[in-house]
């Protein structure tokens, strides 16, 4: 079910690679050489916050999305955005109808369609915690969640209580307090 | 039983397939199931406040044993994580990743050489870290150098979701979920890319805007 394309390139330029002296604390480039990393790299896909694309996008632009740099997702995706959340939840009825963050459709989708994780610099990083919103994503943060909340929840998270929680609210695996922070592979 | 869930995974994806929902795991058919196909993306402090650790994780839904055990980076694919220190949602830093010959190169926070779709690896950058890919099994492999804390290797998707019982809901064969939810991507592993830097490197303060791209290499 997993197709792995693992694609090998320049063995023979990579041979040399395993002759360099690798220490760790020094930053010069010189360890670098003989590896090959020119070249142009051009896009293939990209997020931003979780889930964006996989809801908001219309099926047929999902390709699309992935190759709208974040500074123009806005203007070419807000409208799509906007459609497809009215369609999918009953919270959007009326257009005075808005989520927790007193967020109207148009607002909301208007947020979304810049598809950017905002972190915060100054303290506690969160999708949401209850109290702080969008200042970061832990691995703990129920995120799907908290977007069904804001898609299906209402004003007050009260509105579709069977679509706004997924009821899985936590990891398969205990995360870890130091670096690298992510479980073991099982 | 977890080649159970993977299964039950798939058939979820099946009748999905419309309106798909993950975190970014086969999001578009372009990049589904590929070496290039971002499944999550996380950015938060560190252990020590001091740092932001970023997350980007590909290659998701890997089943354990063989299905991990013979995942790898494709060494054509750069990871790159955008960061826009004075909102206009323009990428004034990158750190970049790419893999060679069984180790992670990041280069980097480092001012792009070009901003948006296209990028050229940062190999000049003052800032770099050279880390061993984790293989399979082994205890994890953290190189640090200049402050920057570098990981990659296979590890537990945290990402968690009732995505079986979603793609139900939106297909029509179910009105709303099951309590308790079960947690399609229990059991599953991602190819991970872990970097812990230095707030002083990526604005000291205030707010910014981070989104991970992937390249393939032209």
């Amino acid at each position: 079910m997993k197709f792995n394309n693992i694609k090998h390139i320049a063995l023979a330029i990579l041979v040399s690679a395993t002759a360099f002296n690798c220490s760790n604390d020094d930053d010069n480039s010189t360890e670098n050489v003989g590896l090959n990393f020119l070249g142009t790299y051009a896009q293939e896909d990209q997020m931003g916050r979780p889930a964006v694309n996989t809801v908001f996008v219309s099926a047929d632009s999902k390709d699309t999305f992935n190759t709208i740099i974040p500074s123009e997702q806005s203007a070419a995706f807000q409208t799509m955005f906007q459609t497809n959340l009215e369609a999918l939840s009953p919270a959007y009825n009326m257009p005075t109808d808005a989520n927790a963050l007193t967020l109207t459709s148009a607002q909301f989708t208007g947020l979304l369609a810049t598809d950017v994780l905002n972190v915060s610099l100054d303290g506690t990083t969160t999708f949401y915690d209850g109290t702080n919103v969008l200042t970061g994503r832990a691995l703990s943060d129920d995120v799907i969640t908290v977007e069904l909340l804001l898609i299906f929840g209402g004003e007050d998270f009260s509105e579709n209580p069977g679509l706004s929680n997924d009821n899985v609210d936590a990891n398969d695996k205990e995360f870890l307090t130091s670096f690298p922070y992510l479980a073991s592979a099982w | 039983m977890k080649r159970t869930k993977i299964l039950m995974a798939t058939a979820a994806i099946g009748i999905a397939s419309f309106v798909a929902f993950a975190a970014d795991h086969i999001d578009a058919p372009a990049v589904q199931g590929g070496t290039s196909d971002i499944t999550d993306f996380y950015a938060f402090e560190g252990e020590d406040t001091n740092n932001i650790a970023f997350v980007a994780n590909v290659q998701g839904l890997l089943g354990a044993g063989s299905d991990t055990q013979n995942a790898a980076f494709d060494e054509n694919v750069l990871v790159e994580i955008n960061i826009d220190t004075d909102g206009d949602n323009i990428e004034d830093l990158v750190i970049q990743a790419t893999a060679r010959d069984g180790k992670m190169y990041v280069f980097g926070p480092e001012v792009p050489s070009q901003t948006g779709l296209n990028s050229s690896v940062l190999f000049d950058s003052a800032h770099q870290v050279v880390v061993d890919i984790t293989a399979y099994g082994a205890s994890p492999i953290v190189a640090t150098a200049g402050g920057i804390q570098a990981f990659a290797g296979p590890r537990d998707d945290p990402f968690f979701m009732d995505f079986a019982r979603f793609g139900q809901i939106i297909g029509g064969m179910e009105t709303e979920f099951a309590s308790p939810g079960s947690d399609t991507f229990a059991g599953t592993n991602v190819m991970s890319i872990v970097v812990e830097v230095p707030k002083s490197m990526i604005g000291g303060s205030g707010t910014i805007n981070t989104w991970v791209e992937s390249k393939r290499k032209q």
